[in-house]
This record gives structure tokens, sequence and C-alpha cells, in this order.
């Protein structure tokens, strides 16, 4: 097998990182699917139909998924070969990542936008917040080990049939074992920030968890989804749900209204791939105005709530 | 409980970063600042060892240079610090950073281990869990907060969508996520105490590891950057620019 895809479950279905991942491995070689969750023919037909030929499938149960999914995975990799694996950005998909590397003795390569495999393995990433781009080769053979960035690929449905199932077992993994006892969904109104094609986002310019308020009614006389800056989610105005950026969720909407925030490096690397930028700040040496199609100098508790009463009039 | 806490130096953010031509390395300049990613992890640390009458010691790869972040380190409290400081580890990737770092961890018994969630000049965001691998440990990953009561850690884990309590025995890795809380404040009696507090230096032979990087960098190129559009004063019509543009892109 050439090309490795980890995939995750959410809600009984793969998360939508997983099919981009899979249409990205689609394109380098023929594809089997590592998927962690309870699994069903559903799940396994989606996962076909996005390209995996096959698929070995690990229920984790209760088990914090990392130490064990990393053992089983290792072994399979030992047995089957393979020339990349690929990682989304997830939580579990970088645990598993980092131990299965330490495991094989192989390095992860992180960050990357774009993978080559045409004369050994190259990564394409970007530094200091997208400043530079830097290709590195991986010249410690197979498999290569390669963290994607968020939305580096589309997902895209090959038709493909249903794959073949083979089912690991969660190993004992005694000193490294966790457990998982509770499970929380903070829920957050309207559609998904992720495939929104509106995005407010909120800054610590608005002063307080209120100032949420209006981004909220922004959102929904534009079908749009909320989301905001690191600074709002450690002031606990949002829940980290809400977080763009380097640390959090990347967006790619059609249109991006920034309000009151600054643009900070690890901010922008998530947004600002919007086709369109609105920023509405009140320093007119913000960062975030390098980025801006429209930027508008000027007090969010000014312009927002006329925007609103401007909108709803419509 | 005696706890790890791996904490980095790097260039102080403010400052451009400077890249070796020849290898694409960061140039590391003699004063490095404590990453504020660790600064976290570092507060972590004192709060366990305050409850529970622990030593803390800093762990970190680094040139030593002037040891200004790892002075800031301790003197917001930890006891003492290990510093691995080798030519040889010169462009180290995440696989290299975390097998010295659980050798040197490895040399004592830890209860806990500490480590930020991600660098702020790296952000590979593995160097955690590869090490707790080596050291055959849960990876307490994404910790928003912590609890150890007699031998077991619990924390709250962050999710996409919410998060997980996960607990286990120790010993542990923690990961933890900045918000978890407040780091403080060195005090000017803390930065007094700091530079008389041991600092450990030992070189990757002393821990019997033989660097080994198994990726390299071809190429760095500057990146387009997007272009700016149109500034405007907002001069109480401001707003109408806005929706002339939501209509423009027709999301109204
Ligand atoms: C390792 C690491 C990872 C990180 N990851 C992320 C991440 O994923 N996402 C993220 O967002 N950040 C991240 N950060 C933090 C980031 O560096 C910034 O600190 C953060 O993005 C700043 O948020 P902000 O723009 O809301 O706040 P600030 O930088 O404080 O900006 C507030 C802005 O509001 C403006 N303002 C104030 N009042 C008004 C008003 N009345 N009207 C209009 N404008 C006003 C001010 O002029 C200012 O520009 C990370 C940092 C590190 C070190
Ligand atoms: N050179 C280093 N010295 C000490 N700790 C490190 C080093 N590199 C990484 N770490 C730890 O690993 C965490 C994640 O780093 P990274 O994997 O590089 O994003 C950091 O927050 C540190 O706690």
């Amino acid at each position: 097998m050439a090309v490795w895809v980890f995939a995750e479950e959410l809600e009984g279905l793969p998360t939508e990182g997983s099919l981009e991942l899979l249409a990205k491995g689609r394109s380098l070689g023929e594809v089997a699917a590592f998927y962690v969750g309870a699994g069903s023919d559903d799940a396994f037909a989606a996962l076909g139909e996005h390209g995996a030929t096959t698929v070995y499938h690990l229920d984790p149960g209760d088990a914090l998924p990392s130490a064990g999914v990393a053992a089983a995975f290792a072994e399979i990799l030992r047995a089957e070969g393979g020339k990349v694996v690929l990682f989304g950005p997830g939580n579990i998909d970088r645990d598993v990542a980092g131990r299965l590397a330490a495991r094989l003795g192989k390095p992860v390569l992180a960050g990357a936008l774009d993978i080559d495999v045409s004369d050994g393995v190259t990564v394409r990433s970007e530094i200091l917040g997208g400043a530079k781009s830097v290709s590195t080769v991986v010249t410690d053979g197979s498999p290569a080990l390669i963290v994607t960035r968020p939305k580096a690929f589309e997902a895209a449905s090959v038709g493909g049939g249903t794959p073949t199932v083979v089912s690991v077992v969660m190993p004992d993994v005694g000193r490294s074992s966790a457990t998982i006892t509770e499970r929380h969904v903070e829920a957050s109104e309207g559609p998904d920030l992720e495939a929104a094609s509106v995005v407010v986002s909120g800054g610590r310019g608005l002063g307080s968890a209120e100032g949420f308020e209006m981004m909220n009614e922004l959102a929904g006389l534009l079908g749009g989804a909320v989301g905001g800056t690191r600074a709002v989610v450690d002031a606990g105005w949002v829940p980290y749900s809400y977080q763009i950026g380097q640390t959090g969720k990347t967006v790619k909407p059609q249109v991006y209204i920034a309000c009151a925030i600054s643009g900070a490096m690890q901010h922008a690397v998530g947004m600002k791939g919007a086709s369109t930028i609105i920023a509405i700040n009140k320093d007119p040496d913000a960062p975030i105005f390098a980025l801006a199609d429209l930027g508008v100098v000027g007090d969010v508790h000014k312009v927002i709530p006329q925007l609103i009463e401007a909108l709803k009039a419509r | 409980m005696n706890i790890a806490v791996c904490v980095k130096q790097i260039p102080d953010p403010a400052t451009p970063y400077d890249l070796d031509d020849d290898n694409h390395w960061v140039v590391r300049p003699n004063d490095q600042v404590l990453d504020d990613t660790d600064r976290v992890g570092v507060e972590v640390g004192l709060q366990l060892a305050e409850a529970t009458e622990g030593t803390v010691t800093l762990v970190s790869m680094s040139p030593s240079g002037s040891l200004q972040g790892i002075r800031q380190a301790l003197a917001m409290g930890a006891d003492k610090a290990v510093i691995i400081d080798d030519d040889t580890l010169k462009g180290s990737d995440a696989l290299t950073t975390a097998r010295i770092l659980s050798a040197a961890i490895d040399r004592e018994e830890f209860d806990v281990v500490v480590a930020g969630g991600e660098s702020t000049d790296g952000y590979t965001g593995v160097v955690p869990q590869m090490m707790s691998e080596m050291l055959d440990v849960p990876c307490l990953s994404f910790a928003r907060k912590v609890d150890v009561d007699d031998g077991i850690v619990t924390i709250e884990r962050q999710t996409a969508s919410g998060y997980e309590v996960v607990t286990s025995k120790l010993p542990a890795l923690l990961a933890v996520t900045a918000g978890i809380v407040e780091p403080r404040y060195p005090t000017f009696k803390g930065i007094m105490q700091a530079k008389s507090k041991p600092v450990e230096t030992l070189t990757a032979s002393d821990l019997g590891v033989e660097p080994d990087v198994g990726q390299r960098v071809t190429e760095v190129a500057d990146v387009a950057s997007r272009e700016a559009g149109d500034i405007v004063e907002d001069d109480g019509e401001a707003y109408l620019k806005i929706v002339e543009l939501l209509e423009q892109t027709k999301v109204i």
C-alpha cells in the first residue's frame, strides 16, 4: 500500500478533514485508511466513496486513543509498508502522529500545505505566519509521516466502491493508557464555522462578552457563523470552538468580517484564505488592514450597530 | 511530587527572525526569551509543586547563551534547570528534540512532565507526544484544566467541539494550552534567587543520544502577500461601504 490516511469519526461519519486527506492521498497513489471510531457500513462506504480501497478500523471505546492507536498502527505499517502517512491537524491526529513517529523512529513533517512524491517525499509548508514558503525533503526513508494544515486540500468524491474492511484490536498499552470519562459538546448557534460562507469574527477590542451579542446578530442577518481570536477565547467570552488561527480553526469563507481584531500572524494564518476580508479597527496601523479588501478605521460599537440597522432595513 | 517542565528559549518574537542562508535554520541570538507557551507550563508545574511540596525541574534544549529565558522561569519559582547545549544539535527536528528531552528527563524519576502545546517558533506540536511514547506515559494533551489527587491525574481536554474529561495514573505527561492558568510575574526576590539556582549543562553524548535528523529544508521562498484594498476613515457612513461590498460579493 503506497499511501495511508489517518481518518477519524464525528457523529458516526468520517470527519470532513479525513475526506480532504483522502482526496490528496488518492492523487498520490492507492489509499488505505486507518479509521478510528465506532465504525458502521455508512462510515466505511463514505471512506470508499472518497477513495479508500482498504479500511483498517479500530474502535478505541473510552480509551484515550493516542497510545493504543499508535501501537496498533505501527505494527500494521511494519507489516504492510507504505510511502506516506497523512494526518490532519486535529488533536487525535497530532497525538497519534507523534507517538507513531517515536515508535518507528521516523520524523514528522508538520504544517504541510502540499506534498510531492515524484522524487522522494517533499512537503511544502509556510513559516513566520505565512511570510515564507519552505520545502522540506524527507531523508529518512519510508514511511514519511506528514501532518497537514486544515483545508490544505479539497474533499472530492471519486465514486469508489465498498472498501475491504480489516478490524484492528486496541492493544493494551499498560502505563501509557488513559480513559475518557466524560464528553461535552459546547453548542454554538448557526452554521458550522468551518463550512460557513460568511464569518463574523470578534477580537479583544469588543471590550466584553456582551460585545458578541452584536456579532451574533450580524452573523444571523448574513447567514454566517461567529468566530473569534484567541484573546477572546482566553478571556472566556466565547468557547474554544470559536477560535480561528494557528491553534484554532482555519476558515476559508467568501467573506470574513474582522471586528476589533489586530491581525496577529497567528490569527491571520487561520483566515487569510478568505475570498474577501473586511476589517473594522480603530487603530489605522493595525496589521489586519494589510490583509483587508475593505478596511474601516473606526469604532466597532458605532459601525456594527449601523451596519446591522442597514441590513435589517433591507 | 517530582515535576519536570520542558521550556523552550526562543528569539524574541517581537523582532524579525533571521534564517541561516546555508541551512535555513532560525538563527538563535545570544539573548533568547522564554516562550510564552511555556510560561503556562511553568505555572502549571509550580501549582502542582505547591500543592504537593514538590520540586520543579526545567528541561531545555537550546544554546545556553545568556540563559535569559531560563532565568525568567527560575525567577517564577522553578527549583533548578537542566540545559542541553550542543552544537551538533543545531537544526534538530522534533524527533531529535524529543529524544534529547526524554533522555534528560529519564535520568530521574518524575511523577509529572509538563510541556506546552505548541512552541511559538517551531509549532510542530508533536514534541510532547513523542516524549510520552519514549517515556511510556500517557500523553494528556490539549489540557485546559488539571487536577492531581492521590496518584491520579484528571484533565479537561480541549476538542474541536467542546471538551472531554480524561484520567490516568501517574506518571503522566501534560501538554497544556494557553488560558489554563495565568502565569505569575516573577517577584524581585524571585529574580534575585534565580541567579543562584542550580543550572546543569549537558551535551548529547552525556545523554547517549546520537543526533540524527531525518529531514532537510531544500528551499525557502517569500510568499506573495495579499494586496491591501481600500482603507477608509469612518465618517459616520463607512457602514455603507460595507453594505456595498457585501452586495458585490452577493452574500446579500
Ligand atoms: C503559539 C501561539 C499560538 C496562537 N494561536 C492563536 C490563534 O490560533 N488564534 C488567534 O487569534 N490568536 C492566536 N495567538 C495569539 C495572537 O498572537 C494574538 O495575541 C491574538 O490573535 C490577538 O487577539 P485580538 O486581535 O483579539 O486582540 P488584540 O491584539 O489585543 O487586538 C485588539 C484590537 O482591537 C482594536 N480595538 C480596540 N477597541 C476597538 C474599538 N472600540 N473599535 C475598533 N477596534 C478596536 C485595537 O486597535 C486592536 O487592534 C497565538 C499566540 C501564540 C504565541
Ligand atoms: N528545545 C526544546 N527545549 C525544551 N522544550 C521543548 C523544546 N522544543 C519543544 N519543547 C517542548 O515541546 C512543546 C511543543 O513544541 P513543538 O512540538 O516544537 O511545537 C513546547 O511548548 C515545549 O514545552
